[in-house]
């Protein structure tokens, strides 16, 4: 919503400065969003007269002017062909900005003469593209005095948001009595006065609904006024409406965007010579269509609410009148219309026809009710007065929707609510100040919203006012309460293992990223996604359009984007959200991390103290098993098997899971044919984690006393000739459960294929500890555990001890 | 053995002991000086031969070069050793100025959006708040029916809502485009006093320098029967000076309009820039970092709870655009590039735990 000083204060009378009454504005609610005073911006600039020009002597284009600035005479260099003797023009001095071509004047000389300043041209104050001359004033302009004001440019622009709840401060009245109550001056007296009709309105309307769709148009009201003479407006309306950013049309069309501008309220104006017929207000019908002011061709459905004449539809209420039946200069017969339009279907009709007018901005929001016929009898004036012409009697079809109920109110909710102490008294004018009538005494009030504000139908709303027109920095802070003793913890315990889990995988070396929620939808599909539940209506692109399934293509491309820009090695994770479906139990919490190129603990890339080996299924399960054991569990109570997800290396990848139903999660290389699929270059691997299924650890309390043992511990290594389709696992239960009182440890020390190992087979190397509880092992029981590991070792895998 | 011949033989040893030039030299000497079958104890068998009296002037002699020769053996074992260090010092020697890898914890980083909601809930808890959470994909109840956005309002049109594909059921689920309707669910589960806070993704269709189509927001409720507009201004004094680790924070309260809060208001905090650095606590420009309000009694109704008895506040932060201010992290889109330049230098190291305790960053 954009107006001038000049426009607010024919509403409101004021001493307030616009700095003040901007300032003032944005306190309430109605925020600015820009101000532009020209007396301000153009502050630098005064009127100067050329008292000599003369050609420069160095160049045939330049000229050396003499020139008055009001309290010296300066030397300029002038380069305008229209730069003359006794000319009066807008002066910039040394030191000042010229926003046109973004330069500090200083003192220049220019080929060889000395310059101090510079007439400005139109577009070197950013007024117009207009740049042949430097701009000439009215000769009469006083020398010295503001360029502002010798240009008629004294009219501040100020541009408010106004929020949805508003439909008052979409004009320029009811920013005025905004200001007004908030005691930035006094409202003025409102002067619409009824015109009498001289003759009955002949031309017949109706409204024409079922009973379900009544609410669509409640009233309507016109007049004919015969004979004008329409043409331009005059030159006030004209730079008012282009000072808002409008363009003047025609008179009665500048009419009616003025008042809608200035009051809110919007009209329509026909070309009574082109109507036919009786004018309906009713239900669009399929198949109808017709040509609209902004040129384009709409269809109608049976939900929108049209304006039509016997012959065709005219155009949509309270969205876009029609082209045909508009207001030209040629019209010399013109029907007003003034009607009311249901929010709900205006918004609906504007948004599927993607129409935007300031017709349906207004009407979606809720315009006056009341102001109906007021409205038509102040448009039918303005007509008279730049247009003439002779008018009807009105004529209304229909009844105003009613404005909200009264209700009641006690003012002791203010304080309530707000914590702001005010007196009764101080509610009550506030309030009336608004247009709110307050009846009743003390604490039970009735409050009668007015017309204008569909936005107050109970109590707090009223408290919003008050606060509102106050100013919440008068609010006093209020400490809340406090427990009594030391807080207790209020993460719950998933919210805690999430924080754990990065912290986790950022100690062992992994960046955390952030990646979108949304990727490709090839890519979800080739991580068990793509569902098209899952696929946004309307994505931002093609790229951004899957909900993804899983953490890991986000942070794979990442990872592939960081080697492109030159870094080839490194590791990610993320710790989020991830979908199956669109129901809210569909969402998981998942946590991946990648690793590419040469990474692994140590670091990544090259070191003359050891080079990190590429990124490996073995590094992948490493920070998967580390996060899970932060979270209380302990690789030995994980089985790992191979039903990683179809995404990762069937040959070198794993599942994680917690006994035969509970799965934890996967890690591994990736498939070469995803990698070839989204363009990735290996080394890479990566795991993700659900942490959903990972079961509630326990609190570490004072639990299992540590068992330290005096009796030293007895290492014994082992190596078996195992085929090479045995997996360590296998070699390590048998091992771990040959003896579970004496075996504490079991741990893989070699593994090795190649020379001195048959073909198919391999070796693979085991260190045994034995923890004696009583009394140090004679040679005889530990060979008696060795062979009973031995033997279920074979028992179990086939595999033969190494000679 | 004449005493002209047991001082010859003393300046013998002494000599060889002095020109032994190792260790190993050394014992060769001593074996053949004091060994078993050396010089010495050779003199001393000669002892039993010799006439009594002239035993034990004879003895001491012996003895005394016994002694010379053993002191001279140690002396020179000592000094030889002593050069040994020297020279295996001299030769261990490492170039100490060759870098070493600092290791997973100076490599990995936490995001800047998960270390500002950790600083956020370090501060809230401090204050009772305890997180809640709710799904990004939502129903369009929750997201805006419920908090009295109701069908066609025109406020629908300012969230730039990201919509899925109708449901059978005629239901179109959208991606939350706040986290207000988390405070529905909580107030749906729980009843007052609550005391929430919740943070997470919220998705609007929008793309420029300073809007990306995720973004990160942090939802405040606090609801009972007493709660009002002066404890919410006190909560986001505390929380701002909390957060941006100064003594004072300028803020400014604006009246504005949510469809859920009512009266509702938008908050600006006061900053300077000086260069490129933004100064929190200074100057005098503006920049808005939240809306709240107190909760509408629709809202309040639409979950089942009396507003006749029941108040309370609400509150919507961004939570990366308060990490740019305190951060200085000038473009929104590089928090989703996961570009590992930009990660690591305004990550945050693995153990740099938040805490109220010893200060938030």
């Amino acid at each position: 919503m954009k107006f001038t000083l000049s426009w607010l204060k024919e509403h409101l009378d004021t001493k307030a400065g616009v700095e003040k009454i901007a300032e003032t504005l944005t306190r309430i609610g109605l925020e600015v969003e820009e101000l532009f005073d020209p007396k301000t911006a153009l502050a630098p600039f005064r009127v100067a007269e050329v008292v000599k020009c003369e050609k420069h002597p160095n160049a045939d284009k330049l000229s050396v002017c003499e020139v008055d600035t009001g309290s010296e005479r300066l030397q300029v260099v002038c380069g305008a062909p229209n730069a003359r003797t006794g000319m009066k023009g807008v002066f910039a001095p040394v030191g000042s900005y010229v926003p046109g071509i973004d330069l500090m004047l200083t003192k220049a000389k220019i080929r060889g003469v000395e310059s101090n300043g510079m007439l400005l041209s139109e577009r070197e104050l950013e007024l117009s593209d207009e740049h042949a001359g430097i701009i000439e004033l009215d000769p009469k302009a006083k020398v010295g005095s503001p360029a502002a004001t010798a240009l008629g440019l004294d009219d501040a622009v100020i541009e408010v948001a106004i929020t949805p709840n508003r439909p008052d401060c979409l004009g320029v009245r009811g920013i005025a009595r905004d200001l007004a109550a908030a005691g930035l001056g006094k409202l003025k007296k409102d002067t619409i006065k009824p015109v009498k009709g001289s003759f009955p309105n002949p031309i017949p309307i109706e409204l024409d609904f079922d009973k379900r769709t009544a609410e669509a148009c409640p009233v309507f009201a016109g007049r004919l006024v015969r004979g004008v003479k329409n043409g331009p407006s005059p030159e006030w309306l004209q730079r008012r409406l282009k000072a808002i950013g409008l363009r003047p049309i025609n008179a009665l069309v500048d009419i009616t965007n003025y008042i809608s501008y200035d009051r809110g309220r919007p009209l329509h104006v026909y070309d009574a010579d082109k109507l036919t017929g009786v004018i309906r207000a009713r239900s669009g019908k399929k198949g109808e269509s017709f040509v609209a002011l902004d040129g384009k061709t709409y269809e109608v459905d049976g939900d929108m609410c049209v304006i039509a004449d016997d012959r065709a539809v005219l155009g949509l209420g309270g969205v876009i009148g029609g082209e045909e039946t508009g207001a030209t200069f040629a019209t010399t017969n013109v029907f007003i219309e003034s009607a009311y339009f249901d929010p709900k279907r205006t918004a609906r009709t504007g948004r599927r026809l993607g129409v935007v007018s300031d017709a349906r901005f207004r009407f979606e929001r809720g315009v006056d009710p009341d102001f109906v016929v007021p409205g038509l009898e102040l448009a039918t004036e303005m007509v008279l007065d730049l247009c003439g012409g002779t008018p009807s009697k009105v004529i209304i079809a229909g009844r105003p929707p009613k404005a909200n109920k009264p209700f009641k109110f006690d003012p002791g909710l203010v304080e309530r609510l707000s914590g702001l102490e005010l007196e009764h008294r101080q509610i009550k004018q506030l309030l009336n100040a608004l247009g709110i009538s307050l009846d009743g005494k003390g604490r039970s009030l009735k409050a009668s919203p007015p017309s204008w504000r569909p936005d107050i139908s109970g109590p707090a709303d009223l408290v919003e006012e008050i606060v509102r027109l106050t100013g919440v920095d008068k609010v006093p802070a209020a400490p809340m309460t406090r427990v009594a003793g030391v807080a207790k913890p209020l993460l719950t315990e998933p919210q805690r293992r999430q924080r754990l889990t990065r912290r986790v995988l950022a100690a062992r070396g992994l960046v955390e990223a952030v990646t979108w929620s949304f990727i490709p939808p090839e890519e979800a599909k080739l991580f068990g996604g793509g569902q098209s539940e899952l696929t946004l209506s309307n994505p931002i692109s093609t790229e951004l359009a899957q909900m993804r399934p899983s953490l890991l293509p986000g942070l794979i491309t990442a990872a592939q984007r960081n080697r492109d820009r030159g870094f080839a090695d490194g590791a990610l994770f993320e710790l989020g959200q991830a979908y199956r479906g669109a129901l809210p139990e569909d969402q998981f919490t998942s946590v991946a991390g990648v690793r590419f190129g040469r990474s692994a603990l140590i670091g990544s890339g090259r070191y003359w103290s050891g080079e990190a080996p590429a990124a490996d299924v073995f590094a992948a399960k490493a920070d998967a098993v580390a996060a899970l054991a932060a979270l209380g569990i302990d690789q030995a109570s994980l089985s790992v098997t191979r039903e990683a997800p179809s995404w990762f290396h069937p040959g070198r990848s794993g599942a994680l899971k917690l006994g035969p139903k509970t799965l934890l999660g996967a890690f591994g290389e990736f498939h070469p044919d995803l990698l070839g699929k989204i363009r990735i270059d290996p080394p890479l691997a990566g795991f993700e984690l659900y942490l959903d299924n990972v079961p509630p650890s326990k609190r570490k309390g004072a639990g299992k006393a540590l068992e330290a043992l005096d009796l030293q511990p007895v290492r014994r290594d082992f190596a078996f000739l195992l085929g090479d389709d045995i997996e360590a696992g296998e070699v390590l239960r048998a091992a771990l459960g040959a003896d579970r009182a004496l075996i504490s440890e079991v741990r893989v020390f070699d593994v090795f294929t190649g020379q001195g190992v048959p073909q198919g087979k391999k070796s693979l190397a085991i260190e045994v500890t034995l923890q004696p509880r009583e009394k140090t092992l004679t040679d005889a029981e530990i060979e008696a555990v060795a062979g009973k590991i031995v033997a279920a070792v074979q028992k179990a895998t086939g595999g033969e001890l190494r000679g | 053995m004449s005493t002209l011949e047991l001082y010859s033989l003393k300046t013998e040893l002494l000599h060889a002991i002095a020109e032994a030039n190792d260790l190993d030299k050394l014992e060769e000497v001593r074996i053949a000086a004091l060994g078993r079958k050396g010089r010495i104890p050779e003199l001393m068998q000669a002892l039993g031969s010799l006439p009594p009296e002239e035993r034990k002037a004879y003895g001491q002699v012996v003895n005394s070069l016994k002694a010379s020769v053993g002191e001279a053996l140690e002396a020179r074992r000592a000094e030889l050793s002593r050069a040994a260090t020297v020279e295996r010092l001299a030769q261990e020697r490492a170039d100490v100025t060759l870098p070493v890898r600092v290791g997973p914890l100076g490599e990995g980083r936490i995001h800047p959006v998960s270390q500002v909601t950790d600083e956020i809930t370090e501060i809230f808890a401090d204050m009772g708040f305890s997180i809640a959470e709710g799904p990004d994909i939502e129903t369009d109840f929750n997201n805006f029916t419920a908090l009295n956005i109701p069908p066609e309002h025109p406020a629908r049109q300012d969230h730039d809502t990201f919509y899925f594909p109708e449901a059978p059921d005629g239901s179109r689920a959208v991606l939350r485009t706040h986290t207000s309707p988390v405070q529905i669910r909580t107030m749906l589960k729980q009843k007052p006093p609550l005391r929430i806070i919740a943070p997470g993704r919220v998705y609007r269709c929008d793309s420029d320098q300073t809007h990306t189509p995720m973004f990160h927001q942090v939802e405040g409720l606090a609801i009972d029967e007493e709660t009002h507009l002066g404890h919410l201004k006190w909560v986001l004094e505390e929380f701002c000076k909390a957060f941006f680790e100064v003594p004072q924070v300028k803020m400014r309260f604006r009246a504005s309009h949510f469809p859920f809060t009512e009266p509702s208001m938008e908050v600006d905090i006061g900053y300077a820039k000086v260069g490129d650095e933004i100064r929190i606590g200074e100057g005098d420009q503006w920049l808005e970092i939240l809306g709240c309000g107190m909760v509408h009694p629709n809202v309040l109704r639409n979950v089942g709870l009396d507003p006749e008895r029941y108040q309370g506040f609400a509150f919507g932060l961004g939570i990366d655009r308060i990490a740019m201010l305190k951060y200085g992290m000038p473009d929104l889109r590089a928090f989703f590039a996961g570009d590992l330049r930009w990660l690591k230098h305004y990550g945050f190291p693995p153990l740099a735990i938040p805490t109220l305790a010893a200060g938030l960053s």
